[in-house]
């Protein structure tokens, strides 16, 4: 069997799932069946990417946006379209 | 949950873009309103500070403006207003040259060794127990204790979803070196949340 150091190593691969040799899928498969700390580590590793992907979209503060949007309308006004 | 890259139906960027292309300002407008947020966060996710967050937002914005003419067309446009917003960010984390990854504890091994040391089954739905903002906050304590180089990594492809290829290519780094700094990236957090997340009074045995 692969060590953990191994598996660790091919963690993201395993996550992703990129891997479609299926040999290679089973040797780690049987490593995180048969080893409690890799599957825990695979476990929190997963719930670590949901909170982050589950982050709420911050809002853009107000005055953040009206300075942004002052800054294009002036550019906007400077470089107009082509044809005038 | 909606993904990152979740796009209205009744935006198409692909017209919007070439109306841009043609001077229809409306249209720039339109492209901005639909990614100002993302641009916002991804600044705010690289540089950890507002003003350079905001200054970042606003070159971003006014570079993609100004050089329209040179987008190819040929990746998404939101690919390549990533990279130019990335290019600033960086450019700003080079000025400050503060390296805000001095971890309150002890260091997380970002070496060679991948071995975890902190292994231990979490509480059940730990967003549940936190205010929204005490999770923000939690995450980004988390997410700063990352160096630089880890951290947009991260920010890049598990926050904005870009494809391995894209942040190589984004970042002008190998695509070895975006696998190998996301593992560690992934790790480093990982380890950092279950210190927050791990379940009390239980031991590892409990559960498996």
């Amino acid at each position: 069997m692969i060590t953990c150091k191994e598996f660790l190593a091919e963690l993201n691969e395993y996550l992703d799932d990129n891997v479609v040799d299926p040999d290679t899928k089973k040797h780690w498969q049987d490593h995180v069946d048969a080893c409690p700390n890799c599957f825990v580590v695979v476990d929190t590793t997963r719930k670590t990417l949901q909170v982050y992907k589950g982050m709420q979209q911050q809002d853009l503060p107000s005055d953040v946006k009206g300075r942004l949007w002052q800054a294009l309308e002036k550019k906007m006004a400077a470089r107009k379209p082509a044809q005038t | 949950m909606t993904p990152a890259t979740t796009v209205q139906p009744s935006f198409d960027e692909s017209s919007l873009v070439a109306r841009a292309r043609t001077g229809d300002t409306e249209a720039f407008s339109e492209l901005v309103r639909h990614y100002e947020r993302r641009v916002y966060r991804l600044a705010k996710n690289i540089t950890r500070h507002d003003e350079d967050a905001e200054d970042v937002l606003q070159e971003a914005f006014l570079k993609a403006y100004e050089h329209l003419d040179r987008f190819q067309g040929n990746s998404a446009f939101y690919t390549w207003l990533v990279r130019i917003a990335v290019n600033e960010a960086l450019m700003k984390l080079r000025k400050r040259k503060t390296d805000r990854t001095v971890p309150l504890d002890e260091p997380i091994d970002l070496g060679e060794d991948v071995m975890q040391r902190e292994i231990a089954v979490w509480e059940d739905n730990p967003e549940q127990r936190y205010s929204r903002e005490e999770m923000q906050k939690i995450l980004d304590d988390a997410v700063d204790t990352l160096k630089p180089d880890f951290r947009t990594v991260f920010v890049l492809r598990d926050i904005e979803e870009l494809s391995t290829e894209d942040t190589a290519e984004t970042l002008g780094i190998s695509i070895p070196a975006v696998k190998s700094r996301l593992l560690r990236a992934r790790l480093a957090l990982r380890e950092k949340l279950t210190k927050q997340f791990k379940r009390k009074g239980e031991n590892l045995l409990d559960y498996v």
